[in-house]
């Protein structure tokens, strides 16, 4: 064959070929999926609550731009003020609960104990079971005619001679609730952190064996350094769940008794929807965002900090 | 909204509704019923009508079965395609919400009392065949004429067509012991009753705590027994009166003599509570005299227990409201008349009245003639819930029915204000006080 034939040309592509070798083209279709769904299905809610914060609308009504009016109100608002107070005791209370608790079981598990995978599982139940259906087995066990509680102490061993009223009072209803939540939230916390304790390299402690450290310094100085960056992740998204916790409340108790127990996310739902005063329920609801975003740079940089996490001699 | 709620004992005693149904069915058909000869408004079918309706899924399932049946009939009759979805109580405010605004969705909304006053702008008069259906049939009871007519006037805006009610409920046996043939209608020798049954070991039981239904019935009661009243004819807030201290310091009073633990009750409590025995009276639907009729073991209980009026009636204005059923249709329908002869049809005695007997009376009547029906005929025991239609209060009386009146009961603003009394948190004036300035910020743009 005669090489002098043979054309060096390259085709010309054809347009949609060309359209897609563009870089900025290419970079637009791709995010374009990810970019749509986080605008309709975040940007625009996020935006939508806002602007309602701003309005004096109501369900089925046309609301009109009132500025502040509604923060100015909820200032002066008992129930509201309440509310937020309840709801950083509950997030703080709740949350070392499960944190001491949780860190607890996962230390235990870590150990090599018989039926171990077996014993995981069950630990994970509490969380498993919808908060719903768990809400109302705590209803039944805090009711104030028919807890089991009450019966055993009562009926059973006759300690007592009057039924626990557990949800009748505000300090008792605020401590069953939070127990309730302690419950529910262990398992996240002990499986996560027995994940994380399962990273760290068994040499480490072999090491301080030999050196005669004691459990306390091996916990104190291997355990809890290199735990702390998954502790981060898991502290914040407890203290969000936490936070923004409704249907334990709202199953339970909702926001009762004498509006002892509402938290934030109950009392925006109950004026916000049944009370139809969407926007008075939408500035409950911002005024949860500033401290979302305080508890999540909370964990994030005191907890993350890099010297905690490597020992603190070493910058 | 959603958990138990009062809706589930509702569901337990479905059995019973069906097997009584089954009995008082066998009566001859609506004959007790007095209808006079009136004729009907005219309103001529569209071609090729088809309709769709929302009302409110069942408790009972007689109430859905008996529905579908008489909506069949419809269609037989006239051809008109008509399609019923049953919608979740709670959702079908924010359903009425969306068809309103948009202009679109359903041609005939069954929802709750207060839903056509919010939206009166958007759904047809009523007037022509409101007035039918009175005539025909006895006069409508006070209660549907107040939710059907527009606030202030005589136009009608919706078709009232049943009213869930209340009584007391309670142990005849424990009521006698105490001293008392039947309750008593003066408040003080309640108080006295109540004293009496809590030393004898049979207390009442009255829900303070957040539960829609019970709960705003508590509340309610103990205000309007007292002559007390929320806002004014106008809607200006009139809670702090003297009669609202009145009736926090008798509910502080009446609150010692209850079980303990009713801060915290819910709408499902106070059943759970009488059926098991611990309590010998309390305010509720019928729905626990279902329970204990559909369930043997029940059977004493059932015998012993009656119902009465609740006390604190001045002459027959008995202190007592009831949820109604409130029929609507929106202007944006392409069948009107279709829509208008659907409503006519149901209502009818010949639909109307196996719907009332098969549900036991759940429904109670709007139309006054049906006081005659067999459906009452079949136990005396349920014949205060007949009367649903003849109470004189409605939420948010003595205001205009709207919004906000449906916002302080779903915030339990007066609820709060006899817990906070009763629990000793706040003195009466305290927390009339605190309630004034929530129902005054809700009512700021109504009335």
């Amino acid at each position: 064959m005669d090489a002098s034939t043979w054309v060096a040309k390259r085709p010309t592509p054809s347009a949609l070929a060309q359209l897609f070798d563009n870089k900025a083209f290419l970079i637009a279709v791709c995010l374009f999926p990810a970019v749509g769904l986080l605008l309709v299905f975040l940007t625009y809610p996020l935006g939508l609550g806002i602007y309602l914060a701003f309005t004096d609308t109501e369900i089925g009504g046309n609301g009109h731009w009132i500025g502040l009016e509604n923060f100015e109100y909820l200032l002066t608002d008992r129930i509201f003020i309440n509310s937020v107070w309840n709801t950083m005791f509950y997030t703080f209370v709740a949350t070392v609960g499960k944190f001491a608790l949780g860190l607890w079981l996962a230390l235990l598990l870590n150990h090599h104990i018989p039926f171990q995978s077996a014993i995981r599982a069950i630990i994970l139940l509490p969380y498993i079971v919808p908060t719903v259906l768990s809400a109302i087995a705590f209803w039944w066990i805090y009711d104030p005619q028919f807890s089991i509680i009450s019966y055993v102490v009562v009926d059973q061993l006759h300690l007592r001679d009057k039924y626990f009223d557990f949800l009748g009072e505000p300090w008792p209803a605020r401590w069953s609730l939070i127990v309730a939540n302690i419950w529910r939230g262990i398992p996240f916390v002990a499986i996560t952190l027995l994940a994380g304790l399962q990273t760290i390299s068994p040499s480490l402690y072999e090491a301080a064996m030999l050196d005669g450290a004691s459990p306390w310094q091996q916990f104190r100085r291997i355990t809890a350094p290199l735990l702390m960056p998954i502790l981060a992740i898991v502290m914040t998204f407890s203290v969000l769940f936490t936070f923004t916790d409704f249907q334990l409340v709202y199953a339970i108790t909702r926001g009762g008794p004498i509006n002892s127990t509402h938290l934030m996310a109950t009392l925006a739902f109950q004026r916000g929807i049944p009370g139809a005063q969407l926007g008075e329920g939408a500035a409950i609801a911002v005024a949860m965002i500033p401290f979302l975003i305080f508890a999540t740079l909370f964990s994030y940089y005191a907890l993350g900090n890099r010297k905690w996490q490597q020992g603190s001699d070493n910058d | 909204m959603d958990r138990i709620t009062r809706r589930d004992t509702f569901r337990m005693g479905a059995g019973a509704a069906l097997g009584t149904a089954a009995l008082v069915d066998a009566a001859p058909a609506h004959a007790a019923v007095p209808v006079a000869n009136v004729a009907p408004p005219n309103q001529p079918i569209e071609a090729g009508a088809s309709i769709r309706v929302i009302r409110p899924s069942k408790f009972i399932d007689a109430d859905e079965t008996v529905w579908n049946e008489n909506q069949e009939k419809f269609i037989k009759a006239t051809g008109v395609q008509v399609r019923t979805d049953y919608v979740g109580w709670e959702d079908i405010r924010a359903q009425v919400a969306v068809a309103a605004r948009t202009g679109a969705g359903p041609d005939v909304v069954a929802g709750w009392a207060a839903d056509p006053h919010l939206y009166s702008d958007k759904i047809l008069d009523m007037t022509e065949l409101a007035e039918y259906l009175g005539k025909k049939y006895g006069g409508w009871g006070p209660l549907p004429e107040r939710f059907g007519k527009k606030f202030g006037t005589n136009q009608w805006i919706s078709i009232p067509m049943g009213c869930g009610g209340g009584a007391m409920v309670y142990r005849k046996s424990w009521v006698n012991e105490a001293g008392y043939a039947s309750i008593p209608n003066e408040l003080d020798r309640f108080l006295d009753l109540c004293r009496k049954m809590q030393k004898a070991g049979h207390p009442a039981g009255f829900a303070l705590g957040n539960a829609v239904g019970d709960g705003n019935g508590t509340a309610s009661w103990l205000l309007w027994s007292h002559g007390g009243y929320q806002v004014d004819e106008k809607g200006a807030v009139t809670i702090t009166r003297k009669e609202t201290i009145d009736a926090l310091k008798y509910g502080a009073e009446l609150y010692k003599t209850l079980i303990p633990g009713t801060l915290s009750w819910l709408d499902p409590s106070n059943n759970k509570a009488y059926i098991s025995e611990e309590v010998g009276m309390t305010p509720n639907g019928v729905s626990i005299y279902f329970v204990l009729k559909s369930d043997p073991k029940y059977a004493a209980i059932a015998l012993d227990t009656q119902h009465a009026r609740m006390p604190g009636a001045v002459g027959t204005r008995y202190p007592e409201t009831a949820n109604v059923l409130n029929a609507m249709v929106f202007k944006h329908t392409k069948f009107p008349n279709a829509s208008k002869e659907f409503l006519r049809f149901m209502m009818e005695v010949e639909q109307y009245d196996p719907w009332l007997t098969r549900c036991l009376g759940y429904w109670a009547h709007p139309l006054l003639a049906f006081d005659k029906s067999a459906a009452w005929d079949g136990d005396p025991k349920i014949l205060p819930y007949r009367d649903a239609q003849k109470m004189p209060y409605w939420i948010g009386y003595k205001g205009p029915i709207s919004s906000a009146s449906g916002a302080v009961d779903a915030e339990y603003v007066l609820v709060q204000m006899f817990a906070s009394v009763c629990s000793g948190q706040a003195t009466p004036q305290e927390a009339a006080k605190e309630a004034e300035r929530r129902i005054a910020r809700i009512y700021r743009r109504a009335g």
